[in-house]
């Protein structure tokens, strides 16, 4: 089973909402990681969640930046091990460069605490390989700094778009106020995502959507996937033979579309 | 050692939108300020530095910014040293 890592600084809250979506819903491994380890040995998936880590002094995320773990984290990315930042944690994945581009306050220089829609713009990721391009998500966003821009010239990975709940793109469902509706962007190598909805608070019905799951699922699949791939590769090595690659993780029932 | 001020200016770019200088902006405007046409938004920090030479200082404050203080992909940073004078 893959080991996430929950990792959490001074002022982080979600760390708690992210453990329970992993341990609890998906019932997978994970440890809470203070951000002072110097080591993520043996993590498989990192989680960087949201809150307000160092009080958003200067800029959202940019002291975090600097905390030990972001060390190892870095490694692991350039591995290719899946890294998610949700929110806070997208803002701390941005500052230290792991992402491309930065935040400015939302358009309307409130804190939006709300439902809102996304759209799934790319399925070639290990947090969007179960999904269908196109689909919708539900998923609820709470923040005052979620006002994405690439940067002059910059093209980002767009993973994730806000929208209505039929997927049209307007300016009513972008509650940050954000460059091409964007929700949420990945790296060129397309293993680290940063999206400013919180899919950790969408797992269950009882507390409106279960949308968020999809994600974690995902990711899930997506591990197993590059484990086997990973054993099959240097089998075949061994072997002096070809490969046995299995594809990439797909939903195979659209049970839930429509 | 030589004590120097160090004032550092960090504003959004020209060309980023700043919604909180349109909030300024239109709040300047509700208090009857109608010869405001624009207003932009930045921070200021400033240092405390010791150094023996006032290009030194400021060779150190822009790293600071490169590193910390602004971010480049948004913002603009300028820095003022003037060298502090003993009582």
């Amino acid at each position: 089973m893959p080991n996430f890592g929950v990792l959490f600084f001074p002022g982080s809250n979600c760390e708690e909402d992210c453990y329970h979506a992993i341990r609890k819903i998906l019932g997978q491994p994970c440890d809470l990681i203070w951000h002072e380890e110097t080591s993520l040995e043996g993590i498989d998936c990192v989680v960087v969640p949201g809150g307000f880590s160092y009080g958003d002094y200067l800029r959202a995320g940019a002291i975090a930046r600097f905390s030990p773990v972001m060390e190892p984290l870095t490694r692991l990315a350039a591995e290719g091990v899946p890294v998610i930042g949700i929110c806070n944690g997208f803002q701390i994945l941005v500052e230290s460069g792991l992402l491309p581009g930065a935040f400015l306050h939302n358009s309307s220089l409130k804190f939006v605490c709300r439902w809102n829609h996304v759209r799934v713009e790319e399925i070639d990721t290990p947090f969007t390989c179960l999904l269908r391009e196109g689909e919708v998500l539900k998923l609820p966003v709470a923040n005052a700094q979620g006002n994405f821009v690439p940067g002059e010239g910059a093209t980002p990975r767009i993973v994730l778009r806000y929208c209505g709940p039929q997927g049209e793109i307007d300016k009513e469902a972008n509650p940050s106020g954000s460059q091409d509706a964007i929700a949420g962007v990945a790296n060129t190598q397309g293993n680290v995502l940063g999206m400013m909805p919180h899919p950790e608070r969408g797992v269950e019905n009882a507390f409106g959507s279960e949308d968020g799951k999809k994600m974690f699922e995902s990711v899930v699949s997506w591990i197993k996937f590059s484990k086997q791939r990973e054993a099959a590769l240097s089998l075949a090595k061994l072997k002096g033979s070809e490969p046995e690659l299995r594809p990439i993780p797909r939903r195979r029932f659209d049970y839930d579309l429509d | 050692m030589k004590q120097f001020s160090v004032k550092i200016e960090v504003k959004l770019k020209p060309v980023v939108l700043d919604p909180q200088g349109k909030a300024v902006l239109n709040a300047l405007g509700g208090l009857g300020f109608s010869e405001v046409s624009d207003a932009r938004v930045g921070k200021v920090v400033e240092l405390t530095m010791e150094g023996e030479s006032a290009e030194e200082v400021s060779g150190k404050a822009d790293e600071m910014c490169r590193r910390l203080l602004s971010n480049p992909v948004i913002e603009d940073s300028s820095v003022e040293v003037v060298e502090k004078q003993d009582a």
